[in-house]
């Protein structure tokens, strides 16, 4: 039974093409640019550290849905690391609740220069809904020096790639 | 039949709660609260919160399924805890000394919990909170005695991309003896912004308790609303709503099954997973204009109403998932590797699923099998066939098959409620008066419980909502002890409980 198995592999588009409903000329075009500048910049490796300040949830389901096989992240030179120790950026997300200001900071102070800190997501820009209470400091930059911001509720994981891209090509401009 | 501790609460003073009464219980009366309670187990505590001069709690009769509310005056002096009777209240108790003030008398447990003292003010929604300016205290873990127990402490920041929260292992060897949850440290104040506010204005902020549940926790929170004031959405609004929320039962279901394969290093059905759950939320974006549909259930209805061609898109999304699941539970069952990692891993006393009135898929894999959905008050669920699946294994397997077979019930779900989606008006106006409510809605994880009560204005003068996660984490703790450390992923990804929905 390898034949038709075999077959089938031949003549089957890859997932990764198969993005129906997002426009798969944006994805493409990000890609190859975020390509061509994370490769001169860094060698075709930009790490990744997720930290989440308070969010809702929200976010990090699409911040985990930038690395399942429709978008596959890691095609583009991008990748998540499990400590801020091994990371050139910090994705931050949440408003930057007071319970997380230590954590935030030592996570900062563990990332090697250089690096870059993005907040991604409503809350992370200016503490989102939650602007305002006696347990948040208003977004990321209160504690962070921060260098991007993806704005959305959640941002979709295109939004999430289009700004990676423009932080690369913006620190690409400055050297 | 009714216990003594039913008897006892149906005693008190009616408060006008709909659908489910609220008695107000003397000091007095409360006092001999815990010993009925003792006397009647068949009455789980579903949840315990607070106003600013009152304590609240929600029990349900598990034979009937029928609720009840009950409440004592708290301010001026100290409240008989209920965690001596129902260790559920635990972590309640702790949360209403610190956000209101409220002390629990004879409390097991009052170490502070959501308060780690990096507020500048305390009892943050006490009539008049105190201002605070010291040094955050270090947080105080339970003793763990015995011969080379070791601890390994992590968090807040996990290593992979999910909430904050500190788990402290106590190991022997490689078994964990003891686990301690440390959370609150997404605590927003959520509770503070929505009281005073409209119910129109705060939906935005229960859509925003666990993002993974939005859609159930802006219905809970809207038909508490309607409970208030009398209101029904439309029919066309509630098939939408069901509709919803059956789609976000599939997204979070294929996510978990996903997950908790990929830490058992298989790493093939968590990429199939994920690539249908994308295929499922490009459709519900399609459908809804967002892909976790945040915001779309109002108090009175639904807004906007489903895109023209949405339904064509949720009915191909989902007949991919349908198409897939057998192969994917052929390759879960068929590998023996995997199976060891899952089958007899996490074990959860079903006792104690049963005392902590467990919901969702952590009950329904230990035999509890409370499914708010089969409430004859939420429609459309009532005209619509589904089952719940139960087991007794109580393992992360038995909680991942539950999963699975939920799966295809919701799948089946979201094709009748398409079929007979009624035409017709998705939202009703809400009128401006007081009044008081609770609803149940079946997230992915469990029952979401909302009480709400409004002024004359409409406002919110006294809410909350509890995430079913509040009663599901402390059985986290119990069903990781004996297992080795590497198991604990498996173990917590299997219940994967909300941080942000418990923290508020």
């Amino acid at each position: 039974m390898l034949w038709p198995k075999l077959a089938r592999a031949l003549f089957a588009k890859p997932l990764t093409d198969n993005a129906p409903l997002v426009p798969r000329e944006t994805i493409q075009a990000l890609g190859e640019r975020l390509a061509a500048t994370s490769r001169a910049r860094l060698g075709r490796s930009l790490a990744i550290r997720e930290v989440d300040s308070g969010s809702c949830n929200g976010c990090e389901l699409e911040v985990n849905a930038l690395q399942n096989v429709a978008y596959d992240l890691e095609r583009f030179g991008l990748r998540f690391v499990a400590s801020p120790k091994h990371a050139d950026v910090l994705l931050v997300t949440g408003p930057a609740c007071l319970n997380m200001r230590e954590a935030l900071e030592r996570a900062l102070a563990s990332t090697p220069e250089p690096r870059w800190v993005v907040a991604a997501g409503d809350c992370a820009v200016d503490g989102g809904v939650f602007k305002g209470s006696y347990a948040v400091e208003n977004g990321i930059a209160a504690v962070l020096p921060v260098d991007l911001l993806i704005p959305g509720c959640p941002p979709t994981p295109a939004q999430l790639l289009e700004g990676l891209l423009s932080l690369l090509e913006t620190e690409a401009a400055k050297k | 039949m009714m216990g003594p501790a039913s008897s006892l609460i149906r005693s008190g003073n009616p408060q006008g709660a709909k659908p489910y009464e609220r008695f107000l219980l003397s000091p007095t009366a409360w006092g001999q609260l815990p010993a009925a309670l003792q006397q009647e187990t068949e009455l789980a505590l579903l949840g315990l919160w607070a106003d600013a001069t009152q304590v609240h709690a929600c029990f349900l009769h598990e034979p009937s399924a029928e609720a009840v509310l009950a409440s004592t005056p708290a301010a001026g002096w100290n409240y008989a805890a209920l965690s001596p009777a129902r260790p559920g209240a635990v972590r309640f108790e702790r949360m209403i000394l610190e956000l209101w003030g409220h002390r629990a008398e004879g409390a097991v447990d009052l170490r502070p919990w959501l308060d780690h003292g990096r507020w500048n003010l305390r009892h943050p929604l006490a009539a008049k909170p105190i201002p605070f300016a010291g040094e955050a205290p270090q947080p105080e873990f339970l003793p763990v005695e015995g011969e080379g127990i070791h601890q390994i402490p992590v968090g807040p920041i996990h290593a992979g991309v999910i909430e904050p929260g500190h788990f402290r292992f106590s190991v022997q060897g490689e078994v964990v003896v003891r686990l301690e949850q440390r959370l609150g440290y997404t605590h927003k104040g959520t509770l503070s912004l929505m009281l005073g506010t409209s119910p129109r204005a705060a939906v935005r902020y229960a859509a925003r308790l666990s993002g993974d549940t939005t859609v159930a926790h802006s219905w809970a929170f809207s038909a508490a609303v309607e409970a208030a004031l009398g209101v029904t959405a439309p029919p066309r609004a509630l098939h939408l709503r069901a509709l919803m929320l059956e789609l976000e039962r599939i997204h979070n279901h294929l996510n978990d099954w996903g997950f908790v394969c990929n830490d058992a290093a298989f790493a093939f059905p968590h990429a199939r997973c994920g690539f249908l759950r994308e295929g499922v939320l490009r459709a519900v974006a399609a459908a809804f204009g967002h892909r976790l549909m945040m915001d779309r259930v109002l108090p009175g209805g639904v807004a906007p109403d489903i895109a023209p061609r949405g339904a064509e898109a949720i009915l191909a999304a989902l007949d991919a998932v349908e198409a897939e699941i057998p192969s994917l539970m052929q390759i879960y069952e068929a590998h023996a590797s995997l199976q060891d990692r899952v089958v007899t891993t996490g074990y959860l006393r079903p006792d104690l699923a049963r005392a902590f009135a467990a919901g969702g898929h952590v009950g329904r894999a230990s035999g509890r099998g409370f499914d708010a959905r089969r409430l004859p008050q939420n429609q459309p669920y009532p005209t619509l066939r589904f089952d719940v699946p139960l087991l007794e294994t109580s393992d992360v397997d038995a909680r991942v098959r539950i999963r699975v077979l939920e799966l295809s019930q919701s799948i089946a779900l979201v094709r009748q409620i398409l079929a007979s989606l009624p035409a017709g008006e998705t939202m009703a106006p809400l009128p401006v008066r007081a009044g008081e409510g609770v609803a149940m809605i079946e997230g992915f994880r469990g029952e979401c419980l909302h009480w709400i009560a409004l002024d004359d204005g409409g406002i919110i003068r006294g809410l909350f909502p509890r995430d079913p996660s509040w009663l599901q984490w402390p059985l986290l703790e119990a069903a990781i002890e004996d297992n080795i450390v590497a198991d604990f992923p498996l173990c917590n990804k299997s219940f994967n409980c909300s941080y942000s929905g418990v923290d508020l």
